[in-house]
């Protein structure tokens, strides 16, 4: 498929296509991230993950709306605000969800996924009650679109090294709070043996609703986010759920590191498959490649060793 | 029949006098044409078959999914439909009788659709049923409706390969669509290579296999053919072989929520579509998509379809101005939309030229059926029951609207089983 | 497949409790319901019927052995395929396809250029092997995704979302070879099983009655599986896998026999729908319709095989009769109903009845010993009444197990 490239054409190409997967890599992180705290860090399987997307995303759009009617002067910037926004709302909500509901089902996590399911449905219709069937469009501010320009033909999207960056500094914001503050501290106090993190005086059920919140904050986050390459309709958090989950169980459950390594696995094996296969068989066989490599290694990649 | 006439207009919509000014002098012109029909004739006479059809209301079913994935798509034809039926009532309703509808939610989901368009025929007995969107969907239903001989008016651009007695499609099948396009594309703007690139289904895998087809036919090459899941959102492997190609035009039938991401990352990937390099030929978005792409990412493409909302005839203001007048100044109006507000028109053509409710006589009329006011300018009922009509190119804008840049100079006859795909 | 009638007189049986749960849902199911209902009306509780099938797998093997699956929805769909590809071939003589470019095909294959059947639809031509490949092909399937699991001890949560990926796979497999599945549109337009029309009025009656006497079978193979040595491994692997193994049992083999008998039912339940509905779409397949079957199961208690019938029945009725009515509010029911099964009652309608209605029903029988000897005295089953439970021995028996069920302490 290659003949009649020049070798500067198909280098630039595979620079082109290699952006490709790193920013597939910063959407999974994203996707992932949050999950991988609630899923890793406390074991509930939170199939309202995608629907708390959308809520962020519906949450841009919201204020992209108000910034265009109040404050058009600022509009450049309204994405800012919007993504914390989307973070407030969806960890309001997040620690709303855990006092009615999650915090009851701690010992049963597959109970959890269906309740969540269940969340799911609400909110997806809720959705499509207040903001109709339709998809909504969200405008973007002008220096948010377009490419920079790298050379004659390596073109790199704006929006990608936007959410790249998202990526980053939400990767690393996490790695900061779980590691390095005293928050996360007690959060791993709890993963790793709960009694006797109470024992010491930790209050576990502050921590866990702390944890939900936060997890699905990050996931309102990545909602904003993908307003700027994907749709925002009442359903399409649905998209989003078996790619999220099998990157957080690819990765090792309770290992964000391990969720990075597998985001960037899968992503990449993706990409590029998809670069020399059609696209629906690309997507298939990455799925085959990871339940085969979980089959052998159920624990996943990186697995934290825990004492139970 | 003139009491009739305002009664039926007070009792059903009256949203303000513009509306009912506009719906009245519809109803006069429609009126015109049919006024022979008007006085109403006696049930048992008009309805043999035990249908739901009462001294003075007929019962017809609106079955689309108002939940689910699908309700994006499938929600302005249910508006569309309800809006036509409340104008016809206004102008008099069907042989006399006011139409009354029974509405059914598909879910999405396409027993559901079989299962409900059984309990529309079974349990309700409707003289019609306007709905369904996707093939699935139609596929599901057909063998329902042809078994309890049914009639089903079917809004959708769709892949054609199929003709029943029992359905009436409104929209184009895919040669009317396709074909124009592709020779628009070839003489106005010298294309010579393509890149087909679709969602993973029927509807776009059938398209593309006609549109490379003809293209073969024409002597022009096609430089690569493409599908992704139905709600795939990455698409940036895609644009690096496009730009890899260097097609002249990009052949697109994506649907649903991967067209968002579609045109977004293409767009920031730094194709400019206004500057035609690669020109961007799409079948698939209508002003209903773009509405959630967002009309600065679609600037520049075309489209080949048969309805645009700027269409500039008397019929097609009229039904803007109903429609926005009804559903809201916000509303944008896309081809299938029309197509639907197609659906109870015809049947109500026919059913007056047939003189009966009984889906057997109206079968007998179809071929040959008019409607003058359609808003996409003036169609026809081939005898293998799909429509003659024109198929135009439109531009996108900014707005959300397309410009028209072309249009066919005759009706394009429907050819629901071109050659070589029997 | 034998009924559990090893005990001295099977009379016995049917007069005793539990028998009498299942002459009440026998006689719901047989006589009560076709009376009450229009043919189209059955016809749809047949369709939900289908469902129970997947349901009492799950029971099995969610219930009891603390396996979740979310690609049960795989299963049932291999199942309805494989009957589906059947009657297509039926459906499809070279008579009625004589306008397509090859004649003979499906419709769909001529559509996309095939121009022969391909190699595995070939052996769909014969009702024997249709049957054999109903149960075989998702037990085949189960048994190597069991396989490559269960020896790799890989459980729980891990386990549901591998299945929910495969549920994935399949779909995407399905709807993108089109040529051979039918695509994203499935194999539609059936029409006869070995001559005979299966959409007539008469034919759906017999299909409903031909769908419950397979329930009944699939119930008591479940029955007498739950109630042997084999159940009670499946439960206490649940609670306490790790002691299970210690003791000396194969906990992967037995991991391994549950789950392709919950695939064997879904296949079953599959291929009933496939006859009844008249047609096989990939939604089935889907995570969606996966995840939908787990809550047929936990509504009617995950722990009662006649519960997960109920369960069935009831939500997939009140989805209806829902989206009849208020067409956009039933998604709030449903989540609504996800919620509160698992937040108040885990147990499901099972649960409920054992708490509130069986200390009653206690009452009664301790007051007239001698009426469960008829069953024609028994009290007439007002709609809580008819919801059951397993019977009062076994629960029993199960109670302490019940009591500390959690199953994701192993």
């Amino acid at each position: 498929m290659f003949d009649g490239y020049t070798s500067s054409e198909l280098m630039s190409i595979f620079a082109m296509q290699g952006f490709a997967g790193l920013s597939l890599f910063s959407v999974f992180v994203l996707m992932a991230m949050g999950l991988a705290i609630i899923f890793g860090q406390m074991g509930v399987i939170n199939m309202a993950h995608g629907e708390f997307m959308i809520l962020g995303a519906y949450t841009t759009y919201l204020t992209s709306g108000f910034f265009q009617s109040y404050l058009p002067s600022l509009f450049g910037g309204y994405f800012f605000v919007a993504m914390i926004l989307a973070f407030l709302i969806c960890a309001a909500l997040g620690a709303l969800v855990e006092w009615l509901m999650i915090r009851r089902l701690y010992h049963r996590p597959l109970d959890t996924l269906l309740a969540t399911w269940g969340l799911s449905l609400i909110m997806q219709q809720a959705y499509r009650s207040i903001f109709g069937a339709r998809e909504v469009g969200v405008e973007l501010p002008e220096w948010m679109m377009g490419a920079f320009q790298v050379t004659d033909l390596v073109e790199l999207p704006i929006n990608g090294l936007f959410v790249m960056i998202i990526a980053l500094s939400i990767a690393v914001g996490v790695y900061l709070l779980m590691y390095r503050s005293g928050y996360g501290k007690k959060v791993r106090a709890v993963v790793q043996n709960r009694p006797m993190a109470e024992a010491v005086g930790i209050n576990s059920a502050g921590i866990d609703r702390a944890t939900f919140a936060l997890g699905c904050g990050i996931a309102g986050i990545a909602g904003a986010a993908f307003t700027m390459i994907g749709s925002t309709g009442p359903s399409s958090g649905q998209a989003y759920i078996v790619d999220t989950f099998l990157v957080v169980v690819f990765g090792g459950a309770q290992s964000l590191i391990g969720t990075i390594v597998s985001a960037f696995g899968i992503s990449q094996a993706q990409s590029t498959m998809e670069f020399f296969l059609s696209g629906s068989m690309a997507k298939v066989l990455t799925l085959l490649v990871v339940v085969g490599i979980l089959m052998l290694r159920p624990e996943g990649l990186m697995a934290l060793k825990v004492r139970r | 029949m003139g009491t009739t006439e305002i009664t039926a207009s007070g009792r059903s919509i009256g949203k303000g006098l513009g509306f009912r000014k506009s719906l009245m002098t519809l109803a006069a012109s429609v009126m015109l044409a049919t006024s022979a029909q008007a006085a109403g004739p006696s049930t048992a006479e008009v309805n043999t078959t035990g249908l739901a059809v009462t001294d003075d209301t007929v019962t017809v079913g609106i079955l689309h999914s108002i939940t689910g994935t699908m309700a994006i798509s499938e929600i302005g034809s249910v508006q569309a439909e309800k809006l036509a039926i409340e104008q016809i009532n206004a102008s008099g309703g069907v042989l006399g009788r006011e139409i009354k509808y029974v509405q059914e939610d598909g879910a999405s989901d396409w027993p559901t659709f079989a299962e409900k368009s059984r309990k529309l025929l079974r349990q309700d007995d409707v003289a019609a049923i306007f709905g369904a969107w996707t093939s699935a969907s139609r596929k599901a239903i057909l063998p329902v409706i042809e078994q309890y001989n049914g009639m089903l008016y079917y809004p959708t651009f769709y892949e054609g390969l199929e003709q029943s007695p029992n359905v009436i499609y409104t929209g184009q099948e895919a040669t009317q669509q396709i074909l124009a396009g592709i020779d628009w594309a070839v003489k106005e703007k010298g294309a010579k290579s393509f890149y087909l690139l679709g969602s993973d289904y029927i509807w776009p895998r059938t398209s593309n296999k006609i549109a490379r087809k003809h293209i073969d036919k024409l002597g022009l090459k096609v430089v690569g053919e493409e599908y992704y899941p139905l709600g795939h959102t990455q698409f940036n492997s895609v644009i690096n072989k496009i730009k890899l190609k260097k097609p002249d035009v990009i052949f697109a039938s994506v649907v649903g929520g991967s067209n968002v991401a579609f045109y977004k990352q293409m767009k920031a990937a730094g194709v400019d579509f206004t500057e035609e390099k690669p020109l961007l030929l799409t079948i698939s978005v209508t002003e209903d998509e773009i509405r959630g792409i967002g009309g600065e990412n679609v600037e520049g493409i075309y489209a080949s379809m048969k309805y645009f909302q700027s269409l500039d005839n008397p019929n097609n203001q009229e039904f803007v101005a109903a429609f926005k007048e009804t559903y809201g100044d916000d509303m944008v109006i896309g081809d299938v939309t029309q197509a639907a507000y197609l659906g109870p028109w015809l049947w109500k053509a026919a059913v007056e030229k047939a003189g009966s409710f009984d889906i057997d006589k109206i079968r007998e009329v179809f071929a040959g059926i008019e409607f003058k006011k359609a808003p996409e300018g003036y169609v026809r009922i081939h005898e293998n029951h799909h429509l003659w009509s024109k198929t135009r190119i439109g531009r996108a804008q900014t707005d959300g609207q397309y410009q028209v840049v072309y249009e066919t100079e005759e009706l394009m006859e429907p050819d629901p089983f071109p050659e070589g795909y029997q | 497949m034998k009924t559990p009638s090893k005990t001295p007189s099977i009379v016995n049986w049917f007069t005793s409790r539990e028998g009498l749960y299942y002459l009440a849902l026998a006689a719901l199911l047989v006589v009560i319901l076709p009376l009450a209902l229009d043919p189209f009306r059955l016809n749809m509780v047949g369709k939900y019927l289908t469902y129970a099938f997947v349901a009492i797998g799950l029971v099995m093997c969610w219930g009891k052995a603390g396996i979740l699956s979310l690609g049960q929805g795989v299963f049932f769909g291999l199942g309805g395929y494989c009957m589906a590809m059947f009657l297509k071939l039926e459906a499809s003589t070279p008579e009625a396809t004589a306008i397509q470019s090859t004649p003979g095909i499906p419709d769909f294959m001529d559509w996309n250029q095939l121009t022969e059947l391909p190699w595995f639809w070939e052996p769909f031509h014969s009702f024997s092997f249709t049957l054999l490949a109903v149960i075989g092909v998702p037990m085949l399937l189960a048994f190597v995704i069991g396989f490559a699991m269960f020896t790799r001890r890989v459980g729980g949560v891990y386990f549901a979302i591998i299945t929910q990926a495969i549920a994935a796979i399949l779909t995407i497999l399905i709807i993108g070879q089109q040529g051979y599945t039918g695509g994203v549109n499935g194999i539609t337009d059936l029409q006869t099983l070995m001559g005979w029309d299966i959409r007539t009025d008469a034919a759906r009656t017999t299909l409903y009655f031909v769908c419950v006497a397979m329930l009944f079978l699939c119930l008591f193979v479940a029955r007498f599986v739950q109630n042997r040595k084999l159940g009670r491994i499946l439960v206490a692997m649940n609670a306490q896998e790790n002691r299970v193994r210690f003791s000396g049992y194969d906990v992967a083999a037995f991991k391994i026999f549950v789950f392709c008998l919950a695939a064997a039912f879904a296949g079953i339940g599959g291929a009933l729908f496939t006859l009844i509905v008249g047609f096989m779409s990939p939604s089935f397949i889907g995570i969606v319709a996966s995840i939908e079957m787990v809550i047929f199961c936990a509504l009617g208690g995950r722990l009662s095989i006649l519960g997960a019938v109920y369960g069935a029945l009831l939500v997939n009725a009140a989805k209806s009769g829902f989206s009849e009515s208020f067409p956009e509010l039933w998604p709030f029911a449903m989540g609504a109903l996800f919620i509160g099964v698992v937040l108040a009652f885990p147990n499901g309608l099972a649960g409920l009845y054992q708490s509130y209605v069986m200390p009653l029903e206690e009452r009664l029988f301790k007051r007239k010993p001698k009426a469960e000897a008829q069953p024609v005295s028994e009290p007439e089953p007002t709609p809580e009444a008819r919801k059951p439970a397993v019977e009062a021995k076994e629960a029993r028996e199960y109670d302490p197990m019940i009591e500390h069920y959690s199953p994701e302490k192993s």
